[in-house]
């Protein structure tokens, strides 16, 4: 137990027992896809048209927006070759699906059908899509598990989109609510403000959205502000998840830039 | 020592695979903390029934598996149904000759038990238990009879000794 807590020795032990029980882990999933496709049966015709026709909507408005992006992508690229700047990277992202097991309930983790077979590697990001969901912890032939952002044991390095303000937002638990510990009683942090991550620590890729500020205390016999947030991504009613390779586009050489383990800023100990 | 029938070993296996495919089974997260500790439940049974099968080393390997489908650290719960293993089969004459609900008492007493371990080992890796930690000491002794009286059926059926 301590060398599985400690030194990590024990995974090739753990990743062959997940490969083992990877075709009972598929089987409950497969058993809970009846209880599913009920719910489907019973929504009307008129409530999917209009489902179609939001989604028909945003995909217009996504998709404008998306032509002045790439605009300003060449723009910055632009910008960034004359700063001779290397922050850019460039990201691959595929498509996992959740596995419909629950484990622990005390340490918040899902099961994703993905394993190093498929190039996972433990401490990747986990995105859907509207914002970061966790990161891999351990990983199996088929399969691994993701810690998500609200498990206790978890921080995620988090910046506010408004003043690039930067803090640590600590999982509670709970699984609506991120704990910001550590901002100080005067700090401009309000209500409403939407947290990216700030890519310190090199787990996370900068810039994707992670919660919004739910709530600021200030609390003026304490060091610091009681400020809670909510995180953007649906963490529990989701199926599909996106998992993030993050590799330079150009500028440093592939050799240094290698996605650094050595300083784990998150304590991702189940 | 009655050699064992290989088809003894396949529906024991069985039977804690069922088990641990019940502890997988989302449900909503209202009652994820009421789940009964079913692969332990379904242990205690079959060391009452056959001591001379399954005992601590079983439960060591059923724990290790649970572990690393539940996702926690590998060895709690093994920790836990290996100590669980070891009094059941230092009393399992006793429990044998108790009705079924005087049964479920003392399987909720071993449910706590390894739960107790549980919670030691959380607390020394800075995790503390809260107190819905400790239901399914409680939903665990109400579902034992449903428990023994399947697990007795299907081994009466199949002649699994």
């Amino acid at each position: 137990m301590t060398m599985d807590h400690r030194w990590h020795y024990v995974d090739t032990v753990r990743s062959t027992m997940s490969a083992i029980l990877y075709p009972l882990q598929v089987m409950v999933d497969l058993s809970t896809r009846p209880f599913r496709s009920i719910s489907h049966y019973f929504t009307s015709k008129a409530a999917l048209i209009e489902q179609v026709e939001t989604l028909r909507t945003r995909q217009m408005l996504l998709e404008t927006q998306l032509q002045r992006m790439v605009t300003l992508e060449a723009e910055n690229r632009r910008l960034r070759r004359l700063l001779h700047s290397s922050m850019e990277t460039r990201q691959e992202t595929r498509v996992a699906e959740i596995i419909a097991v629950d484990l622990d309930p005390f340490s918040r983790q899902v099961v994703i059908n993905k394993g190093s077979n498929d190039d996972v590697f433990p401490g990747q990001p986990l995105l859907d899509a509207n914002g970061v969901m966790g990161q891999v912890i351990h990983v199996g032939p088929f399969s691994s598990t993701a810690l998500l952002i609200t498990a206790p044991s978890h921080a995620t390095p988090v910046e506010i989109n408004r003043n690039g303000l930067r803090a640590i937002a600590m999982g509670t638990g709970a699984p609506n609510r991120l704990n910001l510990p550590f901002i100080p009683n005067n700090a401009d942090i309000r209500v409403g403000d939407m947290l990216v991550t700030s890519g310190l620590g090199g787990r996370f890729p900068p810039g994707h959205p992670v919660a919004t500020v739910s709530r600021v205390e200030n609390l003026p016999s304490r060091p610091y502000a009681l400020v809670e947030a909510t995180p953007t991504a649906n963490l529990d009613g989701i199926r599909e998840v996106l998992l993030v390779w993050t590799t330079p586009a150009n500028g440093l050489s592939e050799a240094e830039t290698e996605p650094s383990e050595v300083t784990p800023e998150t304590n991702h100990s189940p | 020592m009655i050699p064992a029938r290989p088809h003894s070993w396949l529906i024991i296996s069985a039977s804690f695979a069922a088990a641990l495919a019940i502890t997988l089974f989302p449900v909503p997260v209202l009652l994820a903390p009421l789940r009964p500790d079913w692969t332990t439940l379904v242990l205690i049974y079959w060391i009452i029934a056959l001591p001379h099968r399954v005992g601590v080393g079983t439960g060591w390997v059923v724990g290790m598996f649970q572990d690393a489908a539940t996702g926690t650290l590998l060895g709690q719960q093994a920790l836990g149904m290996t100590v669980v293993a070891y009094l059941v089969l230092l009393l399992y004459q006793r429990i044998r000759n108790y009705p079924v609900w005087q049964q479920a008492i003392i399987v909720m007493i071993f449910i706590a038990l390894f739960r107790v371990i549980g919670a030691w080992v959380l607390g020394v890796i800075g995790r503390p238990v809260g107190f819905s930690y400790w239901l399914p000491a409680l939903t665990s002794m109400l579902v034992w009879p449903l428990v023994f009286l399947v697990l007795r059926h299907i081994r009466r059926r199949y002649h699994v000794v």
